[in-house]
């Protein structure tokens, strides 16, 4: 062959090439699909207030209640194709969360509960976790040292 | 030696072995593609009665060698190496699948270019009068592939547009040192080539250089055009790879647009099945050789086909360090007659 091309050169080359994202489009949808689900929260939230909780527990009461969710229409195969049509608008809420925590457990069943189940469980979730911790620390520690 | 090799790459086969009979077997989806018809064994349920999709995608090979083998009218002991790969780690369903076949095994892994590859190798033992018949065999599974190279089946996301879905199916040929034909008359041998693509989603950007090396070589080394050939035919590239490798040939001086398709491309039908850029795994190049491309060949509505198969050598660990994909193709010429051209 005598084409010879570096590797920038080669990606500058595809470019027109690669179909574009529909970017448009799933910002809408994920605008949809992401308000859907924080309506739901809402409403469970409102519902719960109703009834006369604290509001800390009108807290936990939805994110449970919304995790549950998630997992449940990850468990019936639903939850998968939400997130095709709406990306980002299903990923970024607890219900996304619930949802890259059951899938693996789900997929890896088959490996066994502790190697597949157990192991796998938090192949996707754990990243979120760990940095999502580490952030809450050192802002702790931040607000400790020049909070109020 | 003297003629045997052709340039480089290029193997001149002085006795051409005969494809002498072929098998496929396919997922529910790749059966409600536009090639279903021909395809012989089509899966309602892709665990194909197994409890994983590892030992579905070794049942679904195995099948495949042994219906090929029923077809060519021998017994399994007159087959006398069986060269097989795939896509699954350690290569396991090639391996299992042997395991309970007991032929004499050779196990290749090429990526998706392993029909291709294990065709090469048994044309080879043939032609060098090492063995009277073979069988040469490939499989992937979406689901298995899935698991092992991207995200759980269940996880709620979107694939980019120019993502490729790999294809369920095994494909296996029987190859004889006598027989009425199609012949494998020319090999080329691949390069790995690596023009830097690191995105795993973006195999046809990745794989399509591989394959203009290789047909640019067969081409220069036996001398042909690509009008001598009813089809040149890639493995898995999809409409992205499909597009580079039509702009790259042209550059390089071959106008191929009239004989070129690619596997990936023809087995989904894009729009209705949701496959973004087309099919691709061992799977998809060999059902549809096997499938498709032989029974046309054997119709004689097509009489001479250059297979280049690709492969992406890329495995799950290195895409995590930020390698690039490197990738490589092998074209096997199958002709329905001998002699002809040069």
């Amino acid at each position: 062959m005598k084409t010879k091309m570096s590797s920038k050169q080669y990606e500058e080359y595809i470019k027109d090439k690669l179909p574009k994202p529909k970017s448009f489009r799933n910002c809408v949808a994920a605008f949809i699909v992401g308000g859907i689900i924080c309506d739901v929260a809402q409403f469970i939230s409102n519902t719960a207030k109703g009834y006369g909780y604290s509001q800390e527990s009108v807290s936990s009461i939805t994110a449970i209640s919304m995790v549950f969710l998630g997992a449940f229409l990850t468990g019936i195969g639903v939850y998968d194709r939400i997130g095709k049509f709406a990306g980002a608008g299903s990923i970024v809420p607890i219900t996304g969360f619930a949802n890259s925590m059951v899938s693996p457990a789900m997929e890896f069943k088959r490996e066994g509960f502790v190697f597949g189940v157990g192991a796998k469980m938090f192949v996707l979730a754990g990243p979120v976790l760990v940095y999502g911790i580490s952030t809450s620390i050192v802002i702790g520690i931040i607000y400790y040292l020049f909070g109020k | 030696m003297a003629g045997k090799r052709l340039g480089k790459q290029t193997l001149r086969l002085s006795s051409p072995p005969s494809v002498i009979s072929n098998a496929t077997i396919v997922g529910p989806k790749e059966g409600e593609g536009p090639l279903a018809q021909y395809f012989d064994i089509i899966l309602k349920d892709d665990y194909f009665g197994e409890d994983s999709w590892e030992k579905a995608e070794s049942k679904m090979l195995k099948e495949a060698v042994k219906n090929a083998i029923k077809a060519s009218g021998r017994s399994s002991t007159n087959i006398n190496f069986m060269f097989a790969g795939d896509l699954l780690n350690q290569i396991v369903s090639s391996s299992f699948a042997a395991r309970d076949l007991q032929i004499p095994f050779v196990g290749l892994y090429g990526a998706c270019s392993t029909m291709a590859e294990s065709m090469c190798m048994g044309s080879l033992l043939l032609d060098g009068r090492f063995a009277e018949a073979v069988v040469c065999a490939t499989s992937s599974h979406f689901s298995s592939a899935e698991r092992q190279y991207r995200f759980p089946l269940e996880q709620g996301v979107q694939r980019p547009p120019f993502a490729q879905w790999t294809v369920t199916g095994a494909g296996a040929a029987v190859l004889a040192e006598a027989g009425n034909g199609p012949y494998v008359t020319h090999l080329t041998i691949g390069k790995v080539l690596d023009f830097g693509i690191k995105d795993a989603n973006n195999m046809g950007a990745a794989m399509a250089p591989a394959a203009v090396d290789t047909i640019t070589a067969h081409l220069n080394e036996t001398g042909r055009s690509p009008e001598y050939y009813d089809m040149i035919v890639t493995g898995d590239l999809g409409k992205v790879g499909k597009t580079i490798t039509l702009d790259m040939m042209e550059k390089e001086g071959f106008e191929i647009q009239n004989v070129y398709d690619d596997c990936g491309y023809m087995i989904f039908d894009a729009e209705k099945q949701d496959t973004h850029a087309g099919g691709s795994g061992c799977g998809c190049s060999a059902v549809v050789l096997n499938g498709h491309i032989m029974k046309e060949m054997k119709k004689g509505n097509i009489n001479r086909v250059l297979f280049v198969a690709t492969g992406a050598l890329l495995s799950p660990t290195t895409t995590w360090q930020g390698e690039s994909i490197p990738s490589i193709a092998h074209a096997v010429a199958i002709e329905n007659t001998i002699g002809e051209g040069i």
